[in-house]
């Protein structure tokens, strides 16, 4: 099998762009790689190709749904042998969303999250107003910390009174 | 390992890594309770999010359990097959949902202690540990987020709305001993590093707790000794009923999968 045969080089550039392909299942606006949660893709010395993927949130339902869509979609793509590893540490950050990744939640209709805050006291005090992703008003409110997935929040536009989600900063 | 730290044998960390794992299974499927049945939609959505965050970090200690455990047992085995005594959550996690302020009580006083625990545990010695504390930490600070404006909002709201969070303060306050209350495993922990002081975690969530009461405008009920072991395995009545409910189905259909 030529795909055997590839380099490496381009058995790991061909699984980047699999992986590119694949949705979040709750979010299909953006791949699992523009949501940072590829984090590496390597060849191993027995050849096998080594996927890091880090969960989101450790409770998302999704995250099993992704792992299955990872290897489905690799396996097709004839990569050759790999395996998917499970990495928790660093944990994932929203820090780590590409701004292609960002425009397209933006366009999307979901604002994509501010920069993370890392303690506690900045975050009870980290609430800047969130431009309406419609009308781009900031005349914006929270209406819950929990929205219809684990990673976001439920806002509403005073100005055009249109709910929108925000991508929570993690 | 830390140099000059106590080793710990495998056993004694299973049942240390079961305690955290416990008490997130124990409080999230609490809070599944509230699912269709919450004031209003939104409660419903920040309820059953911060129950699936629980249940999360519950899958990853519970899993690391087993493996430490080294018998063979993964999450839902440990989950679905132990029996009440075999639980090691406190007591706390375990008391009935009351009404929604209680509820809100009951997640204060546990977020702020899971806040100042895992902070603390991401420089464990055990890099296991450590991660999961990392990853879980920033989902905790998002539920305490939830549960302390609940806590300010009822709290400084109404003369009834009040008097309630009150009355569950002071019905939910004397479990929080437990939670500090340190014993040999405990001690073994901190002295291999895997595992702050409880000590430490102590100070910081009662500077926290004091801060968010005086917030509500409620008053911080005086620390009583307690009775409870939890955390060696023996509960309230109220577990038993928790657990035939979420094990129902692993204990007739022994096996079934999705």
């Amino acid at each position: 099998m030529s795909s055997v045969l590839a380099a490496a080089e381009e058995r790991v550039a061909l699984a980047w762009s699999v992986l590119d392909g694949v949705e979040d299942p709750e979010i299909p606006a953006v791949s699992i790689v523009d949501l940072g949660l590829i984090r590496f893709v390597r060849a191993q010395p027995d050849g096998n190709l080594e996927v890091g993927l880090s969960p989101t949130y450790v409770g998302c339902p999704a995250t099993e749904v992704i792992w299955r869509s990872v290897k489905e979609a690799l396996a097709q793509a004839d990569v050759g042998g790999f395996e998917v590893t499970n990495v928790l540490s660093p944990a994932w950050s929203s820090d780590w969303i590409s701004a292609e990744g960002r425009r397209k939640l933006l366009a999307y209709g979901i604002v994509p999250p501010e920069r993370t805050v890392s303690n506690m006291r900045d975050m009870l005090h980290a609430d800047r107003p969130v431009a309406c992703p419609r009308c781009h008003s900031v005349n914006t409110e929270r209406l819950s910390e929990f929205g219809s997935t684990p990673c976001k929040a439920l806002h509403r536009c005073r100005a055009c009174l249109e709910p929108f989600e925000y991508f929570k900063c993690i | 390992m830390n140099a000059g730290a106590t080793e710990v044998d495998a056993q004694a960390l299973f049942r240390y890594v079961l305690r955290l794992g416990d008490l997130s299974l124990v409080l999230g499927q609490r809070l599944g309770e509230w699912v269709g049945h919450s004031p209003a939609l939104e409660e419903d959505l920040g309820l059953a999010n911060i129950a699936l965050d629980l249940i999360g970090q519950a899958r990853l200690l519970l899993t690391y359990a087993g493996e430490v455990e080294g018998r063979g047992r993964d999450e839902d085995q440990l989950a679905y097959l132990r029996e009440q005594g075999a639980y090691f959550n406190a007591i706390l996690a375990e008391q009935p949902n009351g009404d929604f302020g209680q509820t809100m009580v009951r997640q204060v006083l546990i977020d702020a202690f899971q806040l100042e625990l895992y902070e603390r545990m991401t420089g464990s010695a055990d890099a296991r540990l450590a991660a999961i504390a990392a990853k879980s930490v920033k989902e905790v600070r998002y539920h305490l987020r939830y549960s302390s404006g609940w806590l300010v909002r009822l709290g400084d709201g109404t003369p009834e709305s009040h008097d309630r969070v009150q009355r569950a303060l002071e019905l939910l306050w004397p479990y929080t001993v437990e939670l500090f209350a340190e014993d040999d495993l405990d001690r073994a922990m901190a002295d291999a590093g895997i595992a702050p002081r409880l000590s430490e975690v102590h100070a910081a969530w009662a500077g926290r707790i004091e801060s968010i009461l005086a917030e509500s405008t409620l008053k911080r009920p005086a620390d009583r000794p307690h009775a409870w072991h939890g955390k060696r395995g023996q509960h309230s009545e109220h577990l038993g009923y928790i657990l035939a409910e979420m094990q129902y189905l692993q204990r007739a259909y022994p096996d079934a999968r999705w």
